[in-house]
């Protein structure tokens, strides 16, 4: 009995280890400078069409809720404390060091990250990854290095525009609905919000983040089970396990940067 | 060793997939522009032995010389290199499906070669035309019958006229009269262009009508091999029950397993 | 290949990205980007320095100035404070007194510069110099103790 399980534990640990490998590997064959640049430009334009254009319209629903709701629900708390004038300022920082990159990492994770475990995965088990191969072409860096860069621009891109839009939604809130004074909300943002610590440190996070998922999701195509179920596992697991990521070192980097 | 007469050699080689080995000490030569058929009972490796060839599989030991290079023995760098004189018409067809069919087939071309866009139009159309493709070329692979995708994808397979094409299951769901141009075809492409040729198929009529030489692989190994015509005349049970599609006789239908009765007996 | 609205589409994408982080950069943080502009530095010793940080704003009648630069303590166990001003703002008067604020009853603390009175012995203040008249930071757990003692006296 102990003995099984200590087995099936050294297994898990060998899994583990040599996925892990397979991964950066993955990771270091897509990075290698392929001496191809100019042939790559073109598929890193289309990717990020795909990662990034195609993720923009939910980052921007979301980031105007999410700052309508911070302003709602921060202006109901402060205004007891006579502070709503500091509204401008919580909804900034909450956005800016929090929300913004944390909840679009997570839904890049979710629109973008699980689309390309799955079309990686597709390609593998129709064989398109063995054809490339037999051509001769990498597929690493046909396939997985346009994606990679395509991921590691968009998502910071697309976090700074959740937090801009979701401050405009806090604005329109904050200033057009609930009546706080616009001089106000702008000026005592502008006086706490700092481009180092607050802007730097956020834009740090999603580039972390944009690593890990698009890293996470790329692994996960390139060693699916090349069947059905194989590839609708591999997409649950990109999510679930990006998604773990992200909070998990969320916590790392704060406490890293404003501990 | 560079104007031997056999563009590959396999010599000895062992295979095995998890537990199960798929090959046992099989040795095998493919004569150089010639085409050679390789025939079998389904699910028995022959899949994996062009994988093998195109260095996608590592055998546990032998060797596979390829044009003087030992395949097993190639890092990652030269494999890519001996990977540019082999063109593969892999059995799922393989289509890049984010592109058109013009673009899928001009893509190796692109990739490999700094022609310019008008010629590279004309080999593609050229291409397509022998698969009879032609007006097709706008239409994207989700767009094509299982049959006109082989043949797109056949028609990738040979965009760069490489030295050896292996064709696997080429004539899958092709109606009598495609599978009748692509019989040509491989047989025109293999003597105009002094190419060498393996083809993998099951029907076995069209194949020993191109082929020049014959392996059937059974029981982990080569268990006959010759011209078509010697093959026709073998009196070995095995090859006379594989020619002639009978079920029962000595070459196993079915995947290896327990006795048939046991087994639904046991768990009733 | 990439038809030419795939490639606009991205371009509007990219520049929507830039855009926004200079948003965030000018509207949302204020900063200069890029300008750190020329500052000149004055000191300032305090009792107590409360929660100023460094960073916190320097300002006059509410309009930002400068920022503290670093805060040290003297050999007397005082905290010194250094403060980076703008040099658009340099007609101080040596006069001019400082005060650690706090914005709201709980907010963030900073540096209130009160310039004083201009007279023919008043000088300007300029780099390095140190300002005297400072007023410490409030404590609370102070004011709490004086008003408990306080009402005890009376
Ligand atoms: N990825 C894999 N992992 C494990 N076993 C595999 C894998 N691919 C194939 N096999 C096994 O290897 C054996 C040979 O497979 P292969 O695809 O080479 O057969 P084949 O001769 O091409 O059959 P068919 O004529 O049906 O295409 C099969 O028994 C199969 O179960
Ligand atoms: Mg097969």
């Amino acid at each position: 009995m102990l003995d099984k399980r200590l087995q099936s534990l050294g297994r898990h640990g060998v899994d583990f280890i040599t996925g892990a490998g397979r991964a950066g590997a993955l990771l270091i064959g897509a990075l290698k400078p392929a001496g191809r640049g100019l042939k790559l430009l073109p598929l890193l334009i289309k990717q990020l069409y795909i990662v990034g254009v195609q993720s923009l319209i939910i980052i921007v629903v979301s980031g105007l809720f999410i700052g309508m709701v911070l302003s709602l629900q921060g202006y109901t708390i402060l205004v007891g404390y006579g502070a709503e004038q500091s509204l401008g300022q919580m909804v900034a920082l909450s956005l800016l060091r929090e929300l913004g990159p944390v909840v679009s990492a997570l839904l890049f994770a979710g629109r973008a990250g699980s689309a390309l475990t799955a079309e990686i995965g597709l390609m593998k088990s129709n064989e398109q990854l063995s054809s490339l191969e037999m051509m001769a072409i990498d597929p690493l860096h046909q396939v997985i290095a346009p994606r990679f860069w395509a991921g590691i621009i968009s998502l910071p891109l697309l976090s700074a525009i959740f937090s801009t839009v979701g401050i405009l939604g806090g604005h329109l809130v904050g200033v057009d609905w609930l009546g706080v004074d616009t001089g106000a909300f702008w000026s005592v943002m502008q006086a706490s919000v700092e481009w180092q610590e607050d802007i730097v440190n956020g834009g740090i996070k999603s580039l972390v983040f944009a690593v890990v998922v698009t890293w996470i999701a790329l692994h996960k195509g390139y060693d699916a089970v090349p069947t059905s179920e194989g590839i609708s596992k591999a997409t649950t697991s990109t999510v679930v396990q990006s998604s773990l990521a992200i909070l998990g070192l969320d916590f790392v980097l704060t406490a890293l940067m404003f501990g | 060793m560079i104007s031997s007469d056999n563009i590959i050699e396999i010599s000895n080689l062992h295979f095995s997939r998890e537990e199960r080995a798929i090959y046992q000490d099989i040795n095998l030569k493919v004569p150089r522009g010639k085409v050679t058929a390789i025939m079998g009972p389904s699910g028995i490796g022959k899949t994996t032995l062009l994988r093998l060839i195109g260095g996608q599989l590592k055998p546990s030991s032998g060797a596979i010389e390829f044009d003087g290079d030992d395949i097993t023995q190639c890092n990652r760098k030269q494999l890519y290199k001996v990977r540019r004189k082999m063109g593969m018409l892999f059995q799922s067809g393989a289509l890049f499906t984010e592109m058109s069919v013009f673009d899928n087939i001009a893509f190796p071309i692109r990739e490999h070669t700094d022609l310019s866009e008008s010629i590279i139009r004309k080999i593609v159309l050229m291409k397509l035309e022998a698969v009879g493709l032609r007006g097709a070329a706008k239409l994207f692979p989700s767009e094509l019958s299982g049959g006109m995708a082989r043949r797109a994808a056949l028609a990738r397979s040979i965009a760069l006229d490489p030295e050896l094409i292996m064709y696997d299951e080429p004539f899958a769901g092709q109606d009598p009269i495609s599978m009748g141009v692509i019989v040509r075809l491989i047989r025109e492409l293999n003597d105009a262009l002094g190419l060498t040729s393996i083809v993998v198929s099951h029907d076995v009529e069209e194949v020993l009508s191109i082929a020049d030489y014959v392996y059937i692989v059974a029981n982990k190994t080569v268990i006959a091999h010759g011209t078509p015509e010697q093959l026709r005349h073998e009196s070995s049970e095995q090859v006379i029950q594989f020619m002639q599609g009978k079920p029962d006789g000595p070459v196993p239908f079915h995947f290896p397993s327990d006795d048939y009765k046991k087994d639904i007996f046991n768990n009733a | 290949m990439i038809s030419k609205r795939i490639e606009l589409m991205v371009g509007l994408f990219l520049l929507a990205g830039i855009s926004a982080i200079l948003v965030l950069g000018i509207k949302v943080a204020d900063s200069q980007l890029g300008g750190n502009s020329a500052s000149y530095q004055l000191t300032a010793k305090f009792d107590n320095i409360g929660g100023l940080k460094v960073r916190s704003a320097i300002k006059v009648g509410g309009v930002v100035v400068g920022r503290v630069s670093s805060i040290s303590l003297d050999e007397d166990f005082s905290p010194n404070v250094t403060m980076d001003i703008d040099t658009q703002y340099n007609q101080f008067p040596d006069s001019s007194s400082v005060a650690i604020l706090t914005s709201g009853l709980l907010g963030e603390q900073f540096i209130g510069l009160t310039p004083g009175f201009v007279d023919e012995e008043t000088e300007l203040l300029t780099n390095g110099d140190a300002i005297e008249d400072t007023r410490s930071a409030m404590v609370l757990e102070d004011l709490i103790g004086q008003f408990l003692y306080g009402s005890n006296d009376d």
